[in-house]
């Protein structure tokens, strides 16, 4: 039932071919999609069918729709980041545009789900099957939304000059926001729960990331009162990519309750302390 | 003044019926069916106030079990039971013991409403006459009356107490098999797939009789049917091939079961 990514999305990644000008995050986001995975399926390989073999189906087409809205979450994750650093409107649009399919996605899969609580009333390692769907589509779906948020910052700013040292310290995060969102998207079609566990544990670094690009912004507007616009339009593109990282990091809490039955236990930790940081001069 | 907390301990067992000490203890039953064994060695035990019940495929022993209980399995002439059976420490398998008495301890509702072919009064009336429980006919109606009461049947059936309990309703007759087990004031009430022949909302009107049931008996129930065992109880048994595969609390075992077994039988995939 259980199977790698590049399966399930065999034969469905329109986006692709709508996007010729892919730099080096898209192209990496996209090559993720077609890259083989090694089949691991610790509690699928032994699983038996089911009985209702229509049951079956609908399990396998919730994950392939779930494998579908992650890949075009990620994808256009990776837009928008480049569409704020290479100042592309044309881009941003494509980001705004593309969300629409996540929540159309997001929107089917609720819909199943329902209707298969409904009419088959799922137990065990079903319930959670289904539960678990329901939940990652809404983190994608609000993935689907930071994204968009992001590219709409890009039109906001597309005219103005960007540092480049700022816009490095972005892009450092965005990758590894969107590192840890195909990992634990990975981790959701391979059903392993220690891939999720560890995707969780490493938020901290998103978020400490977040912490000193918050700090780096502050000086700048300090020190120049007219980069005020420029950096609050970045601050909050910063402060999307870290709510990446959290849904990120449920999707993994997600996979783990998924797999093993029951939630992580211990407390994540936490690097995020700017809503505590005052703005001070000394 | 002083306040006292309950114990956390307290609060834990008054919630967990299966921590408090058990009403029926099964250690190591087997039954064999001539040279045929049917059970291997079942252990489990069963809380009072409560509900638990038998899952598993046809033929894997729940029923067998359920009737070694009140020792029905005795009316089989080729049926040998071992290991013991304890109903509030008293072993049920004791040669002193009275069957009749036991069966009054340990009612039973079937399959298929079988009330007999008398009156409504009279289906309920039989057992706590037999039993000595009246000593006149005034006593005698209260009993009637509150035992379809507590079956909730009192109210469709207290204008016509004399007619025959066949022309009722499939849910009517089930319940008025209940309201028959419950008036000689049993301790244990066994059910064997006792909705299996109702529509869904007698059915419903059955589980709710359960429900308001568990506040005074044990109830131990086998059913086909998987969201009707994770609706009325409490505790769970997934019996196959004769054996107790898992035991526990009713949310564990359909939500996480630890047998890869149970998970395949509840879920639908047992090859």
């Amino acid at each position: 039932m259980t199977t790698d990514r590049k399966t399930l999305l065999s034969g469905f990644m329109p986006w692709r071919t709508s996007t010729p000008e892919t730099t080096k995050a898209t192209a990496a986001a996209s090559n993720e999609l077609t890259r083989a995975e090694p089949a691991l399926r610790p509690k699928g390989d032994d699983m038996n069918e089911h009985i209702v073999k229509s049951y079956e189906d609908e399990l396998a087409l919730l994950d392939r729709k779930i494998a579908q809205m992650g890949g075009l979450a990620e994808h256009i994750l990776a837009q928008s980041f480049d569409a704020i650093e290479r100042r592309d409107p044309k881009l941003a649009e494509q980001v705004v545009k593309a969300d629409k399919q996540i929540d159309q996605l997001e929107r089917e899969i609720e819909e199943q789900v329902i209707s298969m609580i409904a009419r088959r009333q799922p137990l065990a390692n079903d319930l959670r099957h289904v539960m678990a769907a329901l939940r990652v589509t809404g983190d994608l779906e609000r993935i689907g939304d930071l994204a968009k948020n992001i590219a709409k910052r890009a039109l906001a700013i597309a005219h103005e000059s960007h540092p480049k040292p700022l816009m490095t310290g972005m892009r450092h995060m965005g990758d590894l926001a969107l590192a840890q969102l195909k990992e634990v998207l990975d981790a959701y079609a391979a059903r392993n729960a220690d891939r999720a566990l560890a995707v969780w544990r490493s938020d901290e670094q998103i978020d400490s990331m977040y912490n000193s690009l918050f700090r780096e912004l502050l000086t700048y507007m300090m020190e120049d009162p007219r980069s005020i616009g420029l950096s609050t339009h970045l601050l909050f593109g910063a402060k999307n990519i870290e709510r990446v990282g959290d849904h990120t990091t449920n999707i993994a809490e997600t996979v783990h309750f998924l797999v093993r039955g029951v939630n992580i236990a211990d407390d994540r930790p936490k690097s995020d302390d700017t809503s505590s940081t005052l703005f001070s001069k000394s | 003044m002083l306040n006292v907390e309950p114990s956390s301990l307290q609060r834990a067992t008054a919630q967990a019926p299966h921590l408090q000490e058990p009403k029926v203890v099964a250690k190591d039953v087997s039954v064999y069916y001539g040279e045929k064994r049917a059970l291997f060695d079942v252990s489990v035990n069963i809380p009072d106030r409560g509900v638990m019940a038998f899952i598993g495929p046809s033929g894997c022993g729940k029923s067998t079990f359920l009737r070694c209980i009140n020792r029905m399995n005795d009316t089989i002439p080729i049926c040998r039971v071992t290991g013991k059976i304890t109903i509030e420490n008293e072993d049920i398998y004791d040669p002193s013991l009275d069957v009749v008495q036991l069966r009054a301890r340990v009612g039973m509702v079937f399959q298929k409403p079988n009330p007999f072919p008398k009156s409504i009064y009279e289906n309920v009336a039989y057992g706590p006459r037999i039993h000595g429980l009246s000593s006149s006919k005034a006593e005698l109606d209260e009993i009637v009356q509150k035992s379809l009461e507590r079956a909730a049947l009192w109210k469709e059936v207290k204008d016509r107490l004399n007619d025959p309990g066949t022309g009722l309703s499939g849910g009517q007759q089930q319940r008025l098999c209940i309201a028959r087990a419950v008036a000689v004031n049993p301790e244990v009430i066994l059910m064997d797939e006792p909705c299996s022949a109702l529509d869904p909302i007698a059915t419903a009107k059955i589980e709710e009789l359960i429900d308001e049931l568990k506040q005074n008996f044990c109830i131990i129930i086998v059913t086909h049917s998987m969201q009707q065992a994770a609706r009325v109880s409490q505790r769970t048994a997934f019996f196959h091939l004769g054996v107790i595969v898992e035991e526990g609390n009713t949310e564990e075992i359909f939500q996480n079961p630890t047998d890869k077994r149970t998970q395949d039988y509840i879920t639908g995939r047992f090859g």
